[in-house]
């Protein structure tokens, strides 16, 4: 199947405050500079809150994790659950079509959804409430058929449970997840075989109906602030960090110590900026092997207009202007932009241009 | 049928207090600093003594495999990662373990982070189980709550921090080194092997990948003994484990019993047997999608355990039961699951890139009976150049369902082809 960045895409993307502490918390839970890691649930946590995967949410993830876009999208296509076109405002709604399900007729629920939905799978009802498509073994099997409707599990469906909830959830219910047809969990309908003693005590539902129905609204778009966000790892950060410090601190690169991308990052000092170019008038900084009008827009966003203030960079600042490059991070010492800026200063811009062409810089 | 007092997962439909102080009540966490004191080399000896074999699908002894990880660090730190990717179509045990009785896989990965001397274990989860990890992620607060995990674990003196990592649909994240390539935040594509992970697994440290109930067992049968474990089933085939079975019995369910059972003592005790009766039955599929199905004949005598399968060539895999009765249009119930490995085939390796699709399109033509009946040897022959030509076993779990139909049901792919060569409608087409 082929799977593409939609064709409309949102402006912009940013985590809720709430939902960027706890994507922080994420982070948290791999070495230092392996914070790649957490990629998945970040992606997870941004569809969570939009309803689907943007090309700006895969691109602000990327930068929070110090990633390359492309490393970001490669793992947003090739895992399935990641939805890259918009979804039912209400609901997505994913029948589990695999052989235990079809023996026990998941066919049926397809029908509903192709009749009360749309005809073609990932495409949007009439009144943009609902989407639905089939998909791979969903690991409910002693309660086929049945279909994850939002995050939620609705198992031991028929055809005619099936258009009962669609038709609840687009008034606005949210009914009560888990098996339809009076079991509890994975036991025998009929009643236990086993375990019988331990039938006390036990809450009205499953464990994962319970949760759903404790946390009410389930098919709302998450902003974080749903369930506090716990660390309890991070208590003995500093016993952990002593464990890892000796192969992390040789794995990490620069740019994998700036996991915060949007805030600007506190490696390297920032190079003298100027607010405006002098008398007006700025160097053409696309000149330079490497920079073209985005970039160029970047630099003059950090203040950045002539040639000898480039070339005036030491490490530090390089390491700093390598940081900062929104999507283009570490490109200043890449393509060595100080050394093109200085030799600009030396030899003058016609005979740059013949060596840049033989990149003798 | 397995006692009560002898099932390890005592809260498996979580009818009882799924709470930390109910895993107590129920004996977990009871003594477990003292299980640590044992020492590392004694918990593998008692591991390798209880005969237990790894229960997601390849069935490897877990002493032994635990036994594989350096003695002695090198500087790296060691991890412990737990398969929770339950993906195997018919296979939902683990489900069942991580949302209503998790402190069993906890204490569990406690003590076998300690006998391989990783102070971290993370455990990855298919993404799909929401409200099972939001479930198993309390529990795990819980326990850090309680200092059962965390600095100093349990009082043990032994620091232990375990993570829950989530995954976002793919199948092939159950395999071992693909789950370390996802958990690392890459594509899930599978390494190539050696190195295996106990020299080179997850950020290149050694690494130990476990099925989910072979390590939540680990707790009870340091408790109760290796001797206890071992007297289960037969032998080479010890314990109790879960089975799930789905499909066409009156009461499809999740169950812990006694390796070695007979496949009807299993339906008839558990499931209400067999919809329309013990003859209705066509065809199962003994362990989970991968493994080729058993006929009529084979289920009159079938003993639930990874020998016993083997010597039919079929296999325990996860102990997920799919039963078919007469009703199935088996050839279709195949052509799913070739649809399912065409679809969930990472696409590294070219002979399963491409030999899914091929399988698949022929099966298509099967199912409808537009096909010649020499296609069916030509079916056999992909699945056989598919078969062993890959990374890993994807390719083979897609082959092994094909060559089990043909093996039972090529009398029955042939007559459709026969039926819709002639205009005649034979019996089974027109179900």
């Amino acid at each position: 199947m082929l799977r593409r960045l939609h064709k409309d895409q949102p402006a912009s993307f940013a985590f809720t405050p709430a939902n960027y502490v706890w994507a922080q918390g994420q982070i948290s839970k791999y070495p230092a500079g392996r914070q790649a890691s957490a990629i998945i649930p970040l992606l997870w946590r941004a569809q969570e809150q939009e309803g689907w995967l943007s090309r700006p949410a895969i691109e602000h993830v990327a930068n929070m994790l110090g990633l390359a876009y492309i490393r970001a999208l490669e793992v947003a296509t090739f895992y399935f659950m990641f939805q890259l076109q918009p979804v039912g405002s209400v609901a997505h709604v994913q029948i589990c079509g695999t052989t235990s399900c079809m023996i026990c007729g998941a066919e049926d629920l397809i029908a509903v959804c192709k009749e009360l939905i749309s005809s073609s799978a990932h495409t949007l009802s009439a009144d943009g409430k609902f989407s639905w498509e089939e998909v791979e073994c969903m690991g409910a099997c002693a309660n086929a058929p049945m279909a994850q409707i939002g995050k939620d599990y609705y198992e031991d469906l028929t055809a005619a449970k099936l258009r009962d909830l669609i038709a609840r959830f687009s008034n606005g219910e949210v009914p009560v997840p888990g098996p339809q047809n009076g079991r509890y969990a994975a036991e025998p309908l009929s009643g236990l075989t086993s375990l019988k003693e331990f039938d006390s005590g036990r809450q009205q539902y499953n464990a994962s109906a319970q949760r759903a129905v404790d946390l009410h609204d389930t098919v709302k778009r998450i902003d974080g602030t749903e369930v506090p966000t716990t660390t309890p790892w991070l208590a003995k950060a500093n016993v952990k960090q002593s464990d890892d410090a000796k192969s992390a601190a040789a794995k990490a690169t620069p740019r994998a110590a700036n996991p915060a991308a949007d805030a600007q990052t506190a490696t390297g000092k920032q190079p003298a900026a100027l607010i405006a170019p002098r008398s007006g008038l700025a160097d053409d900084l696309q000149k330079i092997e490497g920079i073209g009008p985005a970039l160029e827009k970047l630099l003059n966003g950090l203040g950045v207009f002539h040639f000898d203030q480039m070339a005036s960079w030491g490490s530090d600042e390089i390491a700093w202007i390598d940081g900062n490059l929104k999507g283009f991070r570490g490109r200043a010492s890449r393509d060595k932009w100080v050394a093109q800026a200085k030799l600009i200063g030396e030899v003058g811009m016609e005979e740059f241009l013949i060596r840049a062409k033989t990149k003798n810089y | 049928m397995l006692k009560d007092q002898d099932r390890i997962f005592t809260n498996l439909y979580g009818m009882h207090d799924r709470t930390l102080a109910g895993a107590k009540k129920r004996g977990h966490w009871d003594g477990t600093a003292g299980l640590i004191a044992l020492g590392r080399d004694k918990i593998i000896e008692i591991m390798k003594a209880s005969g237990l074999r790894g229960r997601g699908g390849a069935g490897f002894p877990t002493g032994l495999k635990w036994s594989f990880m350096p003695k002695q660090s090198d500087g790296r730190p060691a991890y412990l990662v737990i398969n929770a990717d339950e993906s195997e179509p018919g296979t939902c045990k683990d489900r069942e373990i991580m949302r209503h009785d998790p402190h069993t896989l906890i204490e569990g990965a406690l003590i076998a982070s300690f006998a391989m001397n990783a102070n971290a274990c993370y455990i990855y989860i298919r993404g799909e189980y929401i409200r099972e990890r939001e479930a198993l992620q309390a529990a795990i607060d819980e326990c850090y709550e309680d200092g059962l995990i965390g600095k100093n674990a349990a009082k043990s003196g032994f620091d232990f921090d375990l993570y829950l990592h989530h995954g976002a649909g793919a199948y092939i994240c159950g395999e071992e080194t693909a789950l370390l390539e996802s958990l690392e935040g890459k594509k899930g594509m599978p390494r190539m092997k050696p190195p295996f992970p106990a020299g080179s697994g997850l950020y290149g440290c050694p690494t130990t990948v476990n099925n989910v109930e072979s390590i939540a067992v680990v707790p009870t049968i340091l408790r109760r003994g290796a001797e206890w474990f071992a007297g289960f089933g037969r032998p080479n085939n010890a314990g109790t484990k879960l089975f799930g079975i789905s499909g066409h019995v009156n009461n499809p369910c999740v169950v812990e019993e006694v390796m070695s059972i007979t496949l009807r003592e299993l339906l008839e005790t558990h499931c209400g047997g067999v919809r329309g009766g013990w003859k209705n039955i066509k065809a199962v599929i003994p362990g989970g999608s991968s493994v080729p199905m058993l006929n009529a004949a084979q289920c009159e005598d079938a003993i639930m355990d990874f020998d016993w399968l083997r010597e039919q060539r079929s296999g325990l895999g996860t102990a997920a039961v799919i039963v078919m009765d007469q009703s199935t249009d088996v050839i279709k119930a195949i052509w799913r699951l070739s649809k399912f490995y065409k679809h969930e085939s990472c696409g590294q390796c070219t002979p399963c890139r491409e030999g899914t699709g091929w399988m698949m399109r022929v099966m298509d033509r099967l199912v409808k009976g537009e096909a010649e009946v020499e296609e069916i040897d030509m079916l056999l022959s992909v699945t056989k150049q598919v078969e062993g030509h890959t990374i890993c076993a994807l390719g083979d779990a897609a082959a092994w369902p094909i060559q089990g139909l043909v093996r039972h049901f090529r009398d029955e792919i042939e007559d459709r082809i026969k039926a819709k060569k002639t205009g005649r409608i034979s019996a089974i087409a027109a179900e």
